[in-house]
């Protein structure tokens, strides 16, 4: 479980995230949502260390992130999987080298282990076929399966994905949505997706987070954000002509 | 006060590519890799300039003597001199700057702004070694084998060139190139070669290593550690100068 508590973050004075307070469960796919520069990718960037807090706490099943050294958030880290919106997958390195690179850096493991491991994960995503080639030959679709695969080489107990849809057609989007839900039940790990994508807080959402101004303006499941009378979270939600007219015609 | 925030802000992050790295073996294999891409790849380009330095010295110093009283050894003497205590050592790592730090910056702001770094951090991988360390050390193991290569081939070049140009003779040249030499020089010259690969590396490796935005800044992060590390090698090297000649 990792814990949000009180968080505040300011970039050269100015608040970006105040009062911010969130629960995301293991065995459950949490979501992020807002419109751009809400301040989603802040708090994932916070949550994740990539930016340091202002004030508040992040806890990783009870250890406080915040206030730990290097050395103890390293340790933290190698518990953590994150897939990017552009995968950020290594150009030099082939598909297997890639999925293989965290387990060279921090596994115990034998080439034959650690490539045995790296297959594993790229069965999982049905990537098998595609160990040779480099990022830049496979599409992007592809490159997300091969994010995911890397995310999961090191038995992470928590997955961060950072709007893993952006850029792919419906069907791909699918096939990845259901794939982190899979691996996030399969694994119990903590999933945390930052989106936009309404079809995937719909698809897959088991907890989700409204991102409004700076703070967490809405809590709920995906079967209490379409029936929500909050204000922002309908503008958000129902932002299309199409949507509005779906929503005004379920009642 | 920008100049004490960058200050600052190169400091620590060659401090952290000094840290003790993850795994030895992945960082050697960098190194290797390194070397190759640093030293071995710009050998041809090294040469040729040396070649034609060498030739256009030896001719330059030749048609500046017109005095009989000035021996003529004097023109091997002075190529051995300036390819020695500042062609070699000063002119090639500007070179270099323009090729390496140039491709060391817009690889690294690459990575940057396609978050390849950030996947590294939140591996735990600490990026700014395993990113920056192994390019540091390939330099400083591979430029001196550069620079010397260098004072060979431009001696060479001399030597060949004022034979054919008919300004001075084998024997004479070869009076010139042993006249006064002083190996502290070559010392003196090894020890620049090491300070300017390091600023080459580490300048370069900043400026991409903090690139912010897109495209457009990788090509403005390449420019300006070509532009800060040609600075940087012309200021040190009056200080070293004046430290060690004087």
């Amino acid at each position: 479980m990792i814990e949000v508590k009180d968080l505040f973050k300011s970039f050269n004075g100015q608040q970006v995230l105040h009062e911010v307070n969130a629960t995301f469960d293991p065995g459950k796919v949490n979501f992020i949502i807002g419109r751009s520069g809400s301040g989603k990718s802040v708090l994932t960037k916070c949550i994740v260390g990539l930016f340091e807090v202002s004030s508040g706490s992040i806890l990783y099943d009870g250890r406080e992130f915040t206030s730990m050294n290097r050395g103890e958030r390293k340790a933290i880290r190698q518990e953590i999987g994150m897939l990017f919106q552009g995968s950020a997958l290594f150009d030099s390195l082939t598909v297997l080298e890639n999925v293989m690179f965290p387990l060279t850096m921090f596994g115990n493991m034998s080439k034959e282990e650690m490539k045995e491991r790296a297959n594993f994960c790229l069965k999982r995503v049905q990537l098998e076929a595609a160990h040779n080639k480099f990022p830049s030959e496979i599409s992007g679709g592809m490159q997300k399966r091969v994010g995911i695969a890397r995310a999961i080489a090191m038995r992470p107990k928590y997955l961060f994905c950072d709007e893993p849809n952006s850029g792919l057609d419906p069907q791909t989007s699918i096939i990845i949505d259901n794939l982190i839900r899979e691996i996030t039940v399969e694994y119990d790990i903590t999933t945390v997706v930052v989106s936009h994508d309404m079809n995937s807080v719909i698809e897959i959402g088991d907890n989700i987070n409204f991102v409004n101004k700076g703070t967490i303006w809405w809590k709920g499941t995906r079967n209490d954000i379409l029936k929500t009378e909050n204000q922002e979270l309908n503008d958000f939600v129902y932002a299309s002509e199409f949507l509005k007219q779906i929503r005004h015609n379920l009642g | 006060m920008q100049l004490f925030y960058h200050t600052g802000r190169y400091f620590e992050l060659v401090f952290n590519a000094f840290r003790r790295p993850e795994r030895f073996s992945i960082y050697w294999k960098q190194i290797v890799h390194e070397v190759d891409k640093i030293g071995v790849q710009s050998v041809g380009i090294i040469s040729l300039l040396s070649l034609f330095m060498g030739a256009v010295i030896c001719i330059q110093t030749a048609a500046n003597i017109d005095s009989g009283w000035i021996p003529a050894y004097t023109i091997g003497f002075t190529v051995r001199q300036t390819l020695i205590l500042e062609f070699c050592p000063t002119i090639i790592p500007v070179i270099m700057a323009g090729k390496v730090g140039s491709n060391i910056a817009s690889e690294i702001g690459t990575m940057r702004i396609k978050e390849e770094i950030d996947a590294l951090d939140i591996m735990g991988v600490n990026s700014a070694g395993y990113l920056i360390l192994p390019k540091i050390v390939a330099a400083l193991f591979i430029f001196p084998f550069l620079v010397v290569i260098s004072m060979f081939l431009g001696i060479g070049a001399g030597a060949v060139v004022g034979e054919l140009a008919g300004v001075v003779g084998y024997a004479d040249y070869e009076v010139g190139i042993q006249y006064d030499f002083r190996p502290f020089q070559v010392i003196y010259a090894i020890i620049k070669t090491l300070v300017f690969a390091f600023i080459i590396t580490s300048v370069s490796a900043y400026h991409g290593y903090y690139t912010k935005g897109g495209a457009l800044e990788v090509g403005k992060s390449s420019t300006q550690a070509v532009v800060y590390s040609i600075v940087l090698i012309m200021v040190t090297n009056y200080i070293i100068t004046q430290l060690l000649l004087v």
